[in-house]
């Protein structure tokens, strides 16, 4: 992203009755509001793939049929994806997230 | 090109809605709106209109579904009252938020409680700081008028706001009177083909309509609102000005009567207007220097024009059928008085009435045009605000 687009927009720029182009959430970096991540345990996974289907946020990202990382620009750190993994000890834990 | 019909006010608000044929009408019944969408459901179900009428399960719904409709990218109406206003309130904001030119008739009743279906204006005065366009009529014709250009008025580029068109419950809605009535063709015209701003159902270029809008963008967002609503005055003046040339009319968005010489004016909305017409006639010939000032556009409120027509008087009155229940005033009052400020020094008075659809009777008239001179002449105003028709 340009410094451009990042510096925010004034009345006089923005689109009235904030209509926006679709998709524009991918813009939002919800992960910021995370208290806790999810961390994945690669060598526990089975890639059922229960944490892709479960995910609110499409945050569990999937490639060539196997996960593959999380999203965590938008990831909110619900635990659903740690909650309803099937593997004996978990293949997806939560951990207090550590604030850069 | 003009037939003269015999007409309640309701029933010429929904010709006016005939001849604008919008594409969808969203309402539910409410006395004394009702007669209103009874009769435009007649022309749906006799086919003169294309429009598709919704009939929803509350007003609030009937709101929801016309911020839906409109958003879509379709000409949308719909029409309430009193308490149906007061369900609609949120999406009410939501529709001047979204940029939404939906046109609502509000056919003034006073609120609950104690429950009445009687004139007055507490049901508009409730959205009147939502962001929506407020017209006022004196009687059948103007609602029918009004109507038209509202449509015009809403969809304006520069605009882009709702707007509401009140007329008085039962006085202007049900009263029959003669009303001259346009040839379709010069009518749809003048209210031509709607272009919408945004469609949400345009898939090649979809749109997202009500975001998530925190302490990072709503405030511009309202600040655009405030800035259609300033722009929105000058239009109304070119559609008027607009229809007048079209139809031989006179619409100015405040109207002056015998002002020219008048030592002191009444200044007020909707239908009592037109009897203190008759009643400012009589003062006059009776030599009293009496004349008013009717405001048509209450949002965006004319300050400029109103400060021109009232700034060489000795006194004024300002009629409010709503009372704001403030310890202080009526909300007609608030305005006048704070437009006036460093342009006149005359005493203002403020006389709430009719209140639940109390007659303002003659006599009530006639003592406001009195005490009003008085006040004019000794420059001294009654104590406020005064409650004029109610028993002690």
């Amino acid at each position: 992203m340009n410094s451009d687009l990042k510096r925010p927009k004034g009345w006089k720029e923005l689109p009235a009755g904030a209509v926006l182009p679709a998709g524009t959430a991918v813009e939002y970096h919800t992960g910021s509001w995370r208290t806790f991540k999810p961390v994945w345990i690669e060598k526990k996974c089975i890639h059922c793939l229960q944490c892709w289907i479960i995910c609110p946020d499409f945050s569990v990202l999937v490639k060539d049929q196997k996960f593959d990382r999380f999203d965590y620009d938008h990831c909110k750190g619900c635990g659903l994806c740690a909650y309803i993994c099937p593997v004996k000890g978990k293949a997806i834990v939560m951990e207090k997230e550590v604030k850069e | 090109m003009k037939t003269v019909k015999a007409l309640t006010g309701n029933d010429a608000v929904s010709y006016a809605m005939k001849q604008i044929n919008p594409d969808v009408v969203a309402a539910y019944p409410i006395t004394p709106q009702t007669s209103i969408v009874e009769k435009f459901s007649d022309y749906v179900a006799n086919g003169e209109v294309d429009t598709e009428m919704i009939l929803v399960e509350s007003e609030h719904s009937a709101m929801s579904a016309c911020v839906g409709s409109s958003a879509a990218g379709a000409r949308t109406m719909t029409a309430t009252s009193s308490q149906g206003l007061a369900l609609m309130w949120e999406v009410v904001y939501i529709a001047a938020g979204l940029r939404l030119p939906i046109v609502m008739p509000i056919v003034n009743r006073a609120l609950s409680a104690p429950i009445n279906i009687h004139c007055d204006h507490s049901d508009v005065m409730g959205i009147r700081d939502s962001g929506w366009i407020h017209l006022f009529c004196e009687n059948a014709q103007e609602t029918y008028e009004n109507t038209i250009q509202a449509i015009r008025i809403a969809e304006h580029p520069d605009v882009q706001l709702p707007v509401s068109v009140n007329l008085d419950g039962f006085i202007i809605s049900h009263e029959v009177a003669n009303v001259e009535i346009y040839d379709d063709k010069p009518v749809k015209d003048f209210v031509g083909a709607f272009r919408p701003r945004v469609s949400a159902l345009n898939l090649r270029s979809p749109v997202t309509v009500g975001p998530l809008d925190l302490q990072d963008y709503y405030f511009e967002h309202r600040r655009q609102v405030a800035d259609a609503m300033v722009k929105s005055l000058n239009v109304i003046k070119e559609i008027n000005a607009e229809f007048n040339k079209k139809f031989g009319r006179l619409y100015k968005v405040i109207e002056g009567y015998r002002l020219e010489d008048a030592d002191a004016c009444i200044v007020g909305l909707g239908s009592t207007m037109g009897t203190l017409k008759d009643l400012v006639d009589n003062a006059r010939k009776a030599g009293k220097k009496i004349g008013f000032l009717k405001i048509t556009v209450f949002r965006p409120f004319p300050k400029e024009d109103i400060v021109s027509a009232l700034k060489g008087l000795k006194a004024i009155a300002v009629l409010d059928r709503a009372d704001s229940v403030n310890a202080m005033g009526g909300p007609l009052f608030g305005d006048i008085r704070c437009a006036l400020y460093g342009a006149s020094s005359a005493p203002v008075i403020n006389y709430i009435y009719g209140l639940g659809g109390r007659e303002l009777t003659e006599q009530d008239i006639n003592k406001i045009i009195d005490d009003t001179l008085a006040a004019a002449r000794t420059g001294k105003t009654v104590p406020e605000p005064a409650y004029i028709g109610v028993r002690e």
